[in-house]
């Protein structure tokens, strides 16, 4: 178990009075309003909440893809104002490329980073033992199935040594089965590298599984509810009732902003906008 | 099962049964000799056509000469097709510009660029070259367009993240992932070069296959006017099938775009 004592854990994130409009032709969007987080280094921050409260907002703009109305994120102190390969993001789809091979997906940020050839052919077959998928290093993507993508965009994301990850839902579309597998590696695999993680879910038991803290988040506009602790022993088990019991301590502070969010028109209509920022430097 | 189920079952078995019912009632109809051969010519003839054409050399260097005119027209088109649609996918103030006069132009069926062509390169393989382009670039410029704009956004997201940037994410992301529509553009592109060269060598230009096709017509042959004309539908075909359908397929399949 760990204790997180300031002197021991420096801060890695320092989130301070984030808030993001959107403006468009229907009228102004509040996605975050003044978001205030610390997020310590090598730890699994989870921030959980209804889909469409500004959670990927908020992650879009850790990883630079989007710039805040007001207030600002510092990683190591600095401003983030771009992406940076320092952050790494992990999408609910993988987002594999289709015209590369396994190997070439893993090695591709080490190809931007400029790397030679067989050196990021090592370190990416390094990778793809960690998420076991050595035998398919010539598979394309069609060919996988959804867990093994997201081990694929895993083993991807970690190739380039990134001090944080950020994780939008990655195994929201998975089956039950293949997320609990994969809930074991990532704890495994984060308790090996020690990797930052800030992992955004609306799942409450995967948040309790997973992350030392869970960061509840209300209804649009996104504000941070309510904080709590997970000081449970790891691994942890989903089905433990440890686990189960707490979730349902959390989902009580929740269920008024999911139903909130059902009811909100807005909430699918800002889903959109967060899937679609690409960064504004593209060209 | 019954017996016409039996024969008929597969869909290749019908078009065989098809075309040689086709085959046997022209030759019939060819006997029996209600017209005269240069207005109807006979499968038979047509055939004699084709291995004198094949033997003394005519055809082959017919299309030996077609053909590299094509790939040559065609080859510019793609390159600069895609160079054009990329700028124009991602660049607004061109796509408004450049943009609105590219589907203007696609109006214009391309072998009424030929009496321009003849006027500016005279009579010479630069103007038939010119036609072949200016049939293959409009289609390939705006289906490489249409897919750099459809560029799924997760795409560009995932390579930013990993770090990337400049004509990199173009080569290496944008344009890979607008393949599929490329494809699909520069298929079409092929059949309008194709009909375009045809279209151009019919009008002038020395030899090529649309010059033996007048040829025909000037002989009263017109066993080598079909002849031709067969060869004309060959290669078509040959390309679009052999070689266009099983990349965009295969293309499709790697991209999740079918099942």
């Amino acid at each position: 178990m760990r204790q997180w004592d300031s002197e021991q854990y420096s801060v890695k994130l320092e989130i301070r009075g984030v808030t993001k409009i959107f403006k468009s032709k229907n009228g102004a969007l509040t996605a975050l309003d003044s978001i205030h987080l610390d997020v310590r280094a090598g730890e699994f921050v989870c921030l959980l909440g209804p889909s469409g409260c500004g959670k990927s907002t908020l992650l879009n703009i850790i990883a630079g893809l989007d710039k805040p109305t007001a207030g600002e994120v510092r990683m190591d102190g600095a401003v983030v104002t771009r992406p940076g390969t320092d952050r790494v993001m992990i999408f609910q789809n993988a987002a594999l490329f289709p015209w590369l091979n396994v190997i070439d997906n893993v090695a591709f940020g080490l190809r931007m980073a400029g790397i030679a050839k067989a050196e990021r052919q090592e370190i990416a077959r390094r990778f793809l033992r960690m998420v076991h998928l050595s035998d398919f290093e010539r598979a394309f993507t069609h060919e996988l199935s959804g867990g093994m993508q997201q081990r694929v965009a895993l083993a991807r994301a970690l190739a380039l040594n990134p001090d944080v990850l950020l994780m939008d839902e990655p195994f929201g579309a998975l089956d039950a089965q293949t997320r609990d597998i994969l809930h074991g590696e990532l704890q495994t695999i984060w308790s090996d590298t020690h990797k930052t993680v800030v992992f955004v879910t609306h799942n409450v038991r995967e948040a309790v599984v997973l992350g030392d803290r869970v960061i509840v988040f209300s209804a649009r506009p996104g504000r941070i509810k309510q904080e709590f602790v997970i000081d449970l022993p790891r691994p942890r088990q989903i089905e433990s009732y440890a686990v189960v019991d707490l979730s349902r301590a959390i989902m009580s502070v929740l269920r008024d902003d999911v139903l909130a969010t059902e009811l909100d028109p807005e909430a699918q209509w800002l889903q959109q906008i967060e899937e679609r920022v690409v960064g504004d430097d593209v060209l | 099962m019954t017996f016409s189920r039996r024969v008929l079952a597969p869909g290749w078995t019908r078009q065989v049964v098809f075309f040689v019912g086709l085959l046997a009632a022209w030759q019939a109809l060819a006997w029996i000799g209600v017209w005269p051969e240069f207005i109807f010519p006979s499968p038979l003839g047509v055939l004699r056509t084709l291995a004198r054409g094949f033997q003394n050399g005519t055809f082959i260097v017919g299309m030996a000469i077609s053909m590299e005119r094509l790939l040559i027209g065609f080859g510019i088109s793609a390159i600069a097709g895609m160079l054009l649609g990329l700028a124009l996918g991602r660049i607004r103030l061109l796509d408004e510009t450049v943009g609105s006069l590219v589907l203007g132009l696609q109006a214009l069926p391309s072998i009424c660029w030929l009496p321009l062509a003849l006027l500016w390169f005279g009579l010479s393989e630069t103007a038939i070259l010119f036609v072949v382009v200016m049939g293959a670039l409009l289609s390939i410029t705006l289906a490489t367009e249409a897919g750099v704009k459809n560029t799924p956004p997760i795409y560009l997201r995932a390579a930013r993240n990993l770090g990337a940037r400049g004509w990199r994410l173009y080569a290496l992301v944008i344009l890979p992932a607008a393949l599929p529509a490329i494809i699909t553009g520069m298929k079409l592109g092929w059949s309008f070069a194709w009909r375009s060269l045809m279209a151009g060598e019919l009008l002038y230009a020395g030899l090529g296959l649309g010059q033996l096709l007048m040829m025909g017509r000037e002989l009263n042959d017109m066993n080598q006017v079909v002849a031709v004309m067969f060869l004309i539908i060959a290669i078509g075909l040959t390309v679009d099938r052999l070689i266009f359908a099983p990349i965009e397929s295969r293309v499709r399949e790697r991209w999740g775009l079918q099942a």
